[in-house]
């Protein structure tokens, strides 16, 4: 298999090294791209010129006796909602269908100066809303380890080419558990930084108090090693941490002796949680046991509202970000007599059923007489759920839970009813509401023999815990 | 999200009335001045902030609202907005913004970034030249928008064939200044936007040019019966280009209102367009037919919170604001407010020269009279202080008239002599008391009529011709002659 089934850690460390070329990588990923998302459909953007072009100005770099840096030579993937300058970004969306952002976001920048070569853009439900990347504009992704399943969502395009071996690392954004449900679904490693740990500069906003760019990788090292690069203050952001990043690829393999491990109770109980899950759950419990924590379990009472008042504040916000795409400026236009006429005509033909549902919700979630009974409502909540997390992490340092309930699901099996849908992100959802960090890590499979996740959840800015944490589980995976 | 609370009236010396059907209206109104602030850059964005270049020239990612793009708050223009505040004595309180959400072509994001429920400056007042006070609700920052021109057809949004949209002022930094309802005149809406207008200036806070739109205003209308205490429905006038459209709108809404009443009719809360041609408002939208904003706190940018020793040093750096600079110059002339010549003084910036003249000793009237009628030239003609105090010393000694001295001090500005030099290059001595004496003789002698219905007449008589008199004794001194002194000696040769 080459080099498509190494880590991001040894590609670099190989580039850097000379032991190959950056070329060498891009070809062989290109080659797997090209020999298998036909089928997958990973990607909406590869152009494999342009690829090979930065992967051989890494190797000149290298000619040269330069360091590229930490990501020297590695493919990444970007989830088509991160803007990249004369690149289409289109958040599968029709509404944006050829346009092409004049900059970068700030993870593209990051990443480029550390010396990854970006592969393409990769598919997502439209605008990041969806569980399965059923909601694509452009069809939907294929989950590598079963095709008949579906890859989960909404970053199921980036999770699905770490999974196929397309890339080594992949960028998600995570609003609702948006990289933690597709890559316990497809069995990659997805963690969600802490709200504010890396810049949402250039991220096309879904829920702007909640989303969060995170990365997809084979390893716990690898997301550790990816933070590093894409974390860290950034002015163009104002809701970025101004707090100094540590080192989380120092740490990682620190081992968690003496770390106070909670089993979130609630996230056992829930319905609609498979057994196989939970059983899984508690082996990792007891895995972390066996390796010197003190493991208990914990309630955080309130996250059993978070699904609630997640699905009126998103919403909410979502109906404002989504207001500029009207086709005055880019994207889609539709003409009509009126500016108005043509506002509406456009948006109606551009975006597909799930955005209006929530635009209209949203709208209607901020409308005058129900703003408080439900935005408010929903954010009285959503400071309760923190306050309930502040008071479980006076008792332990981390907390475990099942990622998504279930493992990955067939197509059209909970299309029918959004609400069926919605409830996969049941485990995930807290964790945007407090903007606490939080991973998945395969933890064996389900009866169907696909993999499972294990969420693990930490206070902010405790990346650090999570991944060492979830490095242990890496290792003791049955 | 919660709307800020109603405000109440206050008295006023004056209120403008209107009869209609028997009975008198009174007037009452509040205005809301959008004001652009004077910063480099965009509220949000480092695009440049500049009037009058190529249309989308001053536009980055930001400005145009691009997917992805995220708004970062201008200190300067948090400064600025500080500033202002504590101009007027108002409380500079930690503020949020929140999105003003409706759609719009010429609103990049389709929705407005502008704080709502938590205004940076609350309360304040601002002193009108005229001694009306006016007090001040909020002010809060917010985002220009972008600039529509519509072509063909009608040339309005809905009927013409097609529009233009120029994005250079989007993101502009504005701060909306709300007055409350203690506007009781056209007058004093004319004083209040014009004494506004000084306050930001002087403050560094905003250029003031209305013509370029640099200060936008709207009227907020509505009357009662005299004697009532119930505010009446409201109005919102729009389109207020110039201070006199400010006044002539007013007025006419008033006019308006009051005959619907008188009518039997209703006053429906509108917002109503001031047409300057016709001298008529009339109507945009009415309060039914407006948008539901859905405010919400703006989720990008955190609540501003500035810190209380930077607030202490920006009022440190603060220079004076007119209405205390009209409070120095009377309180050195010994001059009761309101006056008018103090207040001309300060709006032309003359208030420090007339202010050192005085220092230096000269005679306080004299000073404000020859630098608001003699000096008024803004900037150019100034005369230093003790130069123009020794001129002022010239004059109160009888050594120089009036007439005089104002020609001298046309002489010294742009002139190193000093008056005395001046006067005398010019010819003018003071005529010894024996001299003026027998000019004032000769020309009673030449006019013995006059003289004599001087002597005899009542008091109108003898002022009219102390008049014709005094002017024959400056027309033979070819002016020389100090017309008090004229005055004094026709009183003690008719034996009063």
């Amino acid at each position: 298999m080459g080099e498509s089934f190494i880590s991001a850690r040894e590609v670099a460390a190989g580039v850097r090294a000379g032991e190959w070329t950056a070329r060498h990588v891009a070809d062989e990923h290109l080659a797997a791209v090209a020999e298998r998302d036909g089928e997958i459909h990973a990607f909406l953007h590869v152009d494999p010129d342009a690829v090979r072009a930065a992967a051989d100005r890494i190797d000149a770099a290298v000619a040269a006796g330069d360091d590229p840096g930490p990501l020297a030579g590695v493919p990444v993937a970007l989830k088509d909602n991160l803007c990249t300058r004369g690149v289409p970004t289109t958040c599968a969306s029709r509404i944006l269908e050829g346009w092409r952002p004049p900059y970068d976001a700030t993870v593209v920048e990051r990443l480029v100066a550390a010396g990854a070569v970006v592969v393409g853009k990769t598919n997502l439900d439209e605008f990041a809303m969806g569980s399965s990347t059923e909601n694509s504009a452009f069809g939907p992704t294929r989950n590598p380890l079963d095709p008949s399943r579906v890859p989960g969502g909404s970053s199921g395009g980036s999770a699905a080419a770490v999974a196929a071996g397309f890339a080594p690392l992949a960028l998600g954004s995570d609003t609702g558990g948006s990289i933690r449900q597709p890559a316990a679904l497809c069995g990659v490693v997805g963690l969600k930084p802490t709200y504010g740990r890396v810049s949402r500069h250039g991220l096309v906003a879904f829920a702007s108090s909640l989303d969060q760019i995170g990365p997809f990788t084979r390893s716990v090292a690898d997301a550790a090693l990816a933070l590093d690069v894409i974390g860290g203050h950034d002015p163009l952001d104002a809701t970025s941490s101004p707090s100094p990043q540590p080192d989380h690829l120092a740490a990682v393999d620190s081992g968690v002796d003496g770390l106070r491990v909670g089993v979130l109770s609630e996230m056992l109980d829930m319905d609609g949680v498979a057994p196989e899950v939970v059983a899984r759950v508690r082996e990792a419990a007891e895995a972390l046991a066996a390796a010197g924590a003190e493991v208990v379990e914990v309630s955080v009472p309130a996250v059993i509202y978070g699904l609630s008042a997640y699905y009126l504040i998103a919403p909410a916000e979502a109906s404002s970000n989504l207001a500029r795409f009207d086709g005055v400026r880019y994207g889609l236009r539709v003409d009509a007599p009126t500016t108005n006429e043509m506002m509406v005509a456009t948006r109606t033909r551009g975006f597909g059923p799930e955005v209006k549902r929530r635009i209209m919700l949203g709208t209607y979630a901020l409308s005058a007489g129900y703003y408080d009974a439900f935005y408010g409502q929903a954010q009285r909540v959503r400071t309760l759920i923190a306050r309930d997390f502040a008071a479980a992490y006076e008792r332990v340092d981390v907390l475990l839970s099942p990622t998504s309930p279930t493992t990955a699901f067939a197509f059209g099996d909970k299309t029918a009813d959004p609400l069926t849908m919605y409830l996969n992100d049941v485990c995930t959802i807290p964790s945007n509401l407090s903007g606490d960090p939080a991973i998945s890590v395969p933890f064996g499979t389900g009866g169907d023999d696909l993999p499972v996740g294990v969420q693990v959840m930490g206070p902010a800015l405790a990346e650090t815990d999570l991944l060492r944490t979830a490095a242990v589980l890496e290792g003791a995976a049955p | 999200m919660t709307a800020p609370t109603a405000p109440t009236t206050i008295d006023s010396d004056e209120v403008f009335t209107v009869e209609a059907g028997g009975t008198t209206f009174e007037l009452v109104c509040g205005l809301e001045v959008h004001a652009e602030l004077a910063t480099a850059t965009k509220m949000f964005s480092g695009a440049p902030n500049r009037f009058g270049d190529e249309p989308n020239t001053n536009v980055d990612p930001v400005t145009l609202g691009l997917p992805g793009t995220l708004p970062v708050v201008n200190e300067r223009a948090i400064e600025l907005a500080i500033r202002f505040g504590l101009a007027v004595g108002a409380e500079i309180r930690p503020s949020v913004f929140a999105r003003k959400n409706y759609f719009y072509p010429d609103m990049p994001k389709d929705f407005q970034i502008s704080q709502y429920d938590q205004p940076i400056v609350v309360d304040g007042s601002i002193e009108l030249p005229g001694g009306h006070v006016v007090g001040l609700e909020r002010a809060h920052l917010e985002e220009d928008t972008g600039k529509s021109t519509h072509v063909g057809g009608d040339g309005r949004i809905t009927g013409a064939e097609y529009s233009l949209v120029d994005y250079n002022r989007a993101g502009v930094p504005l701060l909306e200044i709300v007055s409350r309802p203690h506007v009781r005149t056209p007058e004093q809406a004319r004083q209040y936007v014009a004494e506004l207008r000084a306050v930001l200036v002087a403050a560094g806070v905003s250029d003031g040019k209305m013509e370029e739109g640099s200060l936008r205003v709207d009227a907020n209308v509505s009357v009662r019966p005299v004697g009532t205490d119930a505010l009446g429905t409201r109005c919102e006038i729009k389109n207020l280009n110039s201070l006199r459209s400010l006044g002539r709108a007013i007025e006419y809404e008033a006019r308006r209102q009051a005959d619907l009443i008188a009518a039997g009719e209703r006053v429906e809360q509108q917002t109503r367009h001031w047409d300057e041609d016709s001298g008529r408002t009339s109507k945009m939208r009415s309060k039914e037919e407006a948008d539901d904003y859905r405010y919400f706190p703006e989720p990008d940018l955190l609540p501003v919170t500035p810190d209380p020793a930077w607030i202490d040093a920006i009022g440190a750096a603060l220079p004076p604001m007119p209405a205390a600079r009209r409070r120095a110059v009377a309180d050195a002339a010994g001059v009761v407010l309101p006056d008018e010549t103090v207040a001309l003084i300060v709006e032309r910036g003359q208030d420090s020269q007339a202010l050192d003249a005085i220092t230096a000793g000269a005679d306080a009237a004299r000073v404000l009279v020859h630098v608001s009628q003699n000096l008024a030239g803004e900037g150019g003609a100034s005369v230093a202080p003790d130069r123009l105090a020794a001129l002022i010393a010239l004059e109160t000694s009888g050594a120089l008239t009036a007439t005089q001295a104002k020609a001298v001090l046309a002489e010294m500005v742009g002139s190193d002599a000093t008056p005395e030099e001046i006067a005398a290059a010019k010819g003018f001595e003071a005529m010894d008391t024996g001299a003026l004496e027998a000019m004032v003789d000769e020309v009673i002698a030449a006019h013995p009529d006059e003289w004599e219905t001087f002597r005899t007449g009542d008091d109108k008589a003898r002022g009219k011709l102390t008049g014709f008199f005094v002017g024959q004794v400056m027309r033979a001194s070819r002016g020389q002659a100090d017309g008090k002194a004229v005055t004094d000696l026709l009183r003690r040769r008719s034996g009063a």
